[in-house]
């Protein structure tokens, strides 16, 4: 046996001993309160009333209380996502089946997630409750109007090209999905164009228009902060130089241009800090989740 | 007419939303097309999920070389996809109790909310999380003060991360209020690294995301440009994929 591989099996071994020993402790379990529910129907008339249960997570300490008690299905979850998040560490050791297992559980689910997000947020309310009005009140709920109870015929239009982009799927029929892609990539464009310049060229420009020298309400010179604006003009035009790529970066535009460098270093170095500490505050939401609400270390 | 029908469909659609910026008029028909869209991109999930599954469909047939792990993707796709769907689970809402499907189809407690709570979840944060360990490790290889640039970028890398943690308080917390040489705008806490991380996200980091967003503006523009006018056909593929 490799000395990498007994020291990786000793470490697991005492920590899966440890997972056992804080299970045996009473750790690892989800209590819940009971939350009794009861709703009368909203038909006119009717006065039927229809009960059900809630249930509220509470901490371990509670577990005594009254209408508390042990949830299997959220203790289940909880070990699931305590072995789904070791399972992708994991890869830290290398590429492993545990790893490819949790990987393709992942894709599998996200996919389904997306369907599920796109058919009950999109195409319950925006497509079959204009075409079926009266029918999707029925049946889900919406909060339709009595007013615009009456079907709006120009949403089979969508309906049309949603088919035909579903067609991409078909050997034959796949040049018809070209015409929804159209609508799309066209719609694309139109929204960005007019955004993206109405907001970032035209917005970030005039945010650049500022005074050189600052002055305060007593008529103050206000150093520091003609110091900042010039400071954002000056790097604001140097970028903007050195982006600009028509002309030779020779002479005087040779330094513009290399002050701009120096400006876009500085944001790149804050913008990778940033980034670091970001999947950082993610990895100790993790490592928190493991050791807090899994093992119930310092809980 | 294969690509010609695509072209002036695209050209439409992008010029009349254009107008409904400068035609107050117009205004009905780029909500309607934005509702439109929005519906096409949901379908456009559901195209994906059906290429997911003959991609996966195609590895098992094949016997692939893992395919077992297709096998796993496809079990994941259709329990999520039915839990979801079915509503497995959900309660009604409480003002419309006589419906069983109007519950949110993500209600706490409901079979797809556990999937979501207890896998999706937890995958997906750990799956971002696990970039903290790599991108550690990139920067400390590519992280060298080789010119003077790169000496900027880390310098500013390390003031930003220490100024923005308790380690930039903890380190330079202890500078006094006092004014430096008698000048009265600069004391010495300003130069505390907390302080300084501030000064270099609102002033240093400023110029080079505008000039940045400016850019992308005006690409953005071109692009979207071309692609209406019809010069860049890309999007429509080869002929031989019709």
């Amino acid at each position: 046996m490799k000395q990498s591989t007994l020291i990786w099996t000793i470490l697991m071994v005492a920590g899966g001993a440890y997972i056992l020993y804080q299970a045996s402790q009473g750790h690892g379990r989800v209590f819940v309160r009971e939350v009794p529910v009861e709703a009368k129907s909203s038909v006119k008339g009717s006065e039927q009333t229809y009960e059900w249960t809630k249930y509220q997570v509470v901490p371990a300490k509670d577990k005594n209380q009254k209408d508390v008690r042990f949830n299997l299905s959220r203790t289940i979850g909880l070990w699931v996502a305590a072995f789904c998040t070791l399972a992708i560490f994991s890869f830290l050791y290398g590429d492993n089946p545990v790893y490819k297992f949790t990987e393709s559980v992942f894709v599998g689910v996200s996919a389904g997630y997306a369907m599920v997000v796109a058919f009950w947020s999109e195409i319950i309310p925006n497509l079959f409750g204009k075409l079926f009005p009266s029918k999707a009140k029925e049946i889900f709920f919406l909060d339709i109007e009595e007013k615009s109870m009456e079907p709006d015929l120009w949403y089979l239009v969508p309906l049309v090209m949603s088919v035909l982009l579903l067609l991409r799927l078909s050997p034959k029929g796949s040049w018809l999905a070209r015409w929804p892609l159209a609508f799309f990539i066209g719609a694309t464009a139109g929204i960005r164009l007019i955004s993206y310049l109405e907001a970032d060229f035209v917005g970030q420009i005039q945010n650049t228009i500022m005074p050189f020298i600052v002055f305060g309400a007593d008529g103050s010179w206000q150093i520091v902060e003609s110091l900042k604006n010039t400071i954002i003009i000056l790097g604001v035009v140097s970028c903007m130089v050195y982006f600009f790529f028509s002309i030779e970066h020779e002479g005087f535009v040779k330094y513009v241009s290399r002050l701009g460098v120096w400006f876009l270093m500085v944001t790149f170095g804050a913008s990778f800090a940033y980034t670091v500490m970001g999947r950082i505050a993610l990895l100790s939401g993790r490592l928190e989740f493991l050791f807090q609400d899994w093992l119930g270390i310092g809980s | 007419m294969k690509r010609t029908i695509p072209l002036f469909i695209s050209a439409v659609t992008g010029f009349v939303l254009i107008g409904t910026a400068f035609i107050p008029k117009f205004v009905d028909w780029g909500n309607d097309a934005m509702a439109w869209f929005n519906i096409l991109a949901a379908f456009a999930f559901i195209l994906g999920g059906g290429n997911l599954l003959k991609m996966q469909l195609q590895k098992i047939s094949s016997q692939q070389p893992g395919w077992g792990y297709a096998a796993v993707t496809l079990i994941a796709f259709f329990i999520t996809l039915v839990a979801g769907l079915f509503k497995i689970g959900v309660y009604p809402n409480v003002n419309a109790a006589q419906l069983s499907w109007s519950g949110d189809f993500l209600q706490e407690g409901s079979f797809f909310w556990w999937l979501y709570e207890y896998i999706y979840n937890p995958l997906s944060a750990t799956m971002f999380a696990l970039l903290a360990f790599y991108i550690s490790s990139a920067a400390f290889r590519a992280f060298r003060a080789k010119n003077s640039e790169a000496t900027v970028l880390l310098v500013i890398a390390v003031i930003v991360l220490l100024g923005r943690t308790y380690a930039g308080e903890w380190l330079t917390g202890g500078l006094s209020d006092e004014n430096i040489l008698g000048f009265q705008e600069v004391k010495y806490s300003d130069f505390s690294l907390p302080h300084l991380s501030q000064i270099i996200m609102d002033v240093f980091t400023t110029p080079g995301m505008r000039a940045i967003t400016i850019g992308i503006a005006l690409g953005v523009a071109s692009t979207s440009l071309k692609v209406l006018l019809g010069v860049d056909r890309s999007y429509l593929g080869s002929d031989q994929e019709a």
